[in-house]
């Protein structure tokens, strides 16, 4: 028998997604979910490992300087696969990294491959009711455009935040949530992606969202 | 905008979950796991569990009933009761906890804190605060409400928050299964002594005290057990009521 083996036996090749751990908060609860989604994941002890990634999550909580840890190999290894287009998905702090930088940690610089810088949210003491920072909740999405990642969101559904920074809203914004001032919740450009919120946390549109990354990956 | 959060609150010992009147006379109310499913078809937005009895013998029956939970479950979850030390925080976590509640430790070793805000952030940590009014202010008590901790409730919240808090999950002992309403000006007054969000918890019976407690009490979530676990309220019907009042919610 001479079949042609090789398309099928390509999309029978498990999808690896790589999950950065660069001791910037617990990666527990996005191991969970993209279980629950049936991803294979495995978190590379070194960046040569990224080879094997068929997409790469930035995940990560906390302050901007823990990002110091992914130095310029992981960058570069980063980078590399991107140009091989596997896709990249950061989120919360994750997603911060893929601007310029951060006013959280001026010195430390971000990957870059968004234009702009994260700042802090203003706040207000004096509105009704208060806008407190950190935020810290539900909070709902405005869709701007169509998109991969965001493929079957609507404008409305709410995602679980809880962030003190964020990145400014440009051409790449695909969502904005609205915290006293208007902020880039989903961004998308090309290959690379982000979201502000946690989609681990944030139930049935969280995990559409890590599907949404599955389907891309290859 | 940010909607407010409802929060149900399991009261575990030994994997079931029970619920008490004012710390005392448990009732059993079932299996967590189950409950939780339930929570989250009804669109709960947060589950908190919480280890009433925290014994030795209880912590592997608590880190079971944890990974049972968040196997299915993708909203935060919140684990809290007995937590001592960095190594039971760490238990919690690696169990699947997103954020842990401290209480009694918080008071007895408050450099905690800051310790696990540094190793999981502050939005893991939780800091618990159990008080009951006496005279014109707030007293904290410890050890589920049996020791006065000789601290005013507004003034631990504000030292809570510099020491890397990211949430005041504030319980009325007053109004602990009594029914009567959450109490609303002392949510208020730590609510608005602080930037990080407060948790109201304590007293919740109808559907307008959750009203209250948005409105005069200033609460950014509102936590309640009882009336969730016996099917008076559903979450559902409540969020409905509150949108009804103009509060923001996740429907």
């Amino acid at each position: 028998m001479s079949f042609n083996l090789k398309p099928e036996a390509q999309s029978l090749k498990p999808k690896m997604i790589a999950l950065i751990d660069y001791g910037a908060g617990n990666l527990t609860s996005v191991k969970k979910a993209l279980a629950a989604i049936e991803a294979e994941v495995f978190v590379p002890a070194h960046p040569a490992e990224l080879v094997r990634a068929s997409g790469v999550i930035v995940p990560g909580v906390g302050h901007f300087g823990a990002t110091r840890a992914l130095d310029d190999e992981w960058r570069n290894a980063i980078l590399e696969r991107l140009g091989e287009g596997r896709p990249l998905l950061g989120i919360c702090l994750g997603m911060q990294w893929l601007f310029e930088g951060s006013a959280e940690a001026p010195d430390c610089p971000g990957l870059g491959l968004l234009a702009g810088a994260c700042y802090r949210l203003t706040g207000n003491a004096e509105a009704e009711p208060v806008v407190k920072v950190p935020h810290v909740g539900w909070n709902a999405l405005a869709m701007q455009r169509d998109t991969v990642i965001a493929d079957g969101i609507s404008s409305g559904a709410q995602v679980y935040f809880t962030h003190s920074y964020v990145g400014p809203i440009s051409g790449d914004t695909v969502a904005a949530t609205e915290h006293g001032e208007p902020f880039a919740a989903i961004v998308e450009r090309g290959p690379v992606s982000g979201v502000q919120f946690h989609p681990e946390k944030s139930g049935e549109v969280g995990l559409r969202i890590l599907r949404n990354f599955l389907q891309v990956a290859r | 905008m940010l909607s407010k959060r409802i929060i149900a609150c399991l009261d575990v010992r030994d994997g079931q979950v029970v619920k008490g009147i004012n710390f005392e006379g448990l009732r059993s109310a079932g299996d967590p796991a189950a409950l939780a499913r339930r929570y989250n078809r009804e669109l709960i937005d947060e589950l908190v569990i919480l280890d009433i009895t925290a014994t030795l013998e209880s912590r592997q029956a608590l880190a079971d009933t944890i990974r049972a939970v968040a196997r299915e479950l993708f909203i935060p979850l919140a684990v809290g009761g007995g937590i001592r030390t960095e190594r039971d925080a760490a238990a919690a976590v690696e169990a699947g906890a997103d954020k842990v509640s401290l209480n009694t430790a918080a008071i007895a070793d408050p450099p905690l804190i800051t310790t696990l805000a540094k190793r999981y952030g502050s939005q893991a940590v939780i800091v618990a605060i159990d008080a009951k009014r006496s005279g014109d202010h707030y007293a904290v008590y410890v050890r589920s409400g049996q020791t006065a901790a000789e601290r005013d409730a507004v003034d631990w919240a504000r030292e809570a928050e510099s020491r890397g808090a990211g949430e005041i999950l504030l319980t009325s002992i007053d109004r602990d299964g009594t029914k009567a309403g959450f109490d609303c000006e002392m949510t208020a007054a730590v609510s608005k002594a602080v930037s990080i969000p407060v948790i109201a918890s304590g007293g919740a019976g109808g559907l307008d005290h959750f009203v209250d407690v948005f409105k005069a009490g200033a609460a950014d979530a509102a936590l309640a057990a009882s009336i969730f676990h016996y099917a008076e309220t559903s979450v559902q019907v409540l969020k409905e009521h509150l949108r009804a009042h103009g509060i923001p919610v996740r429907l």
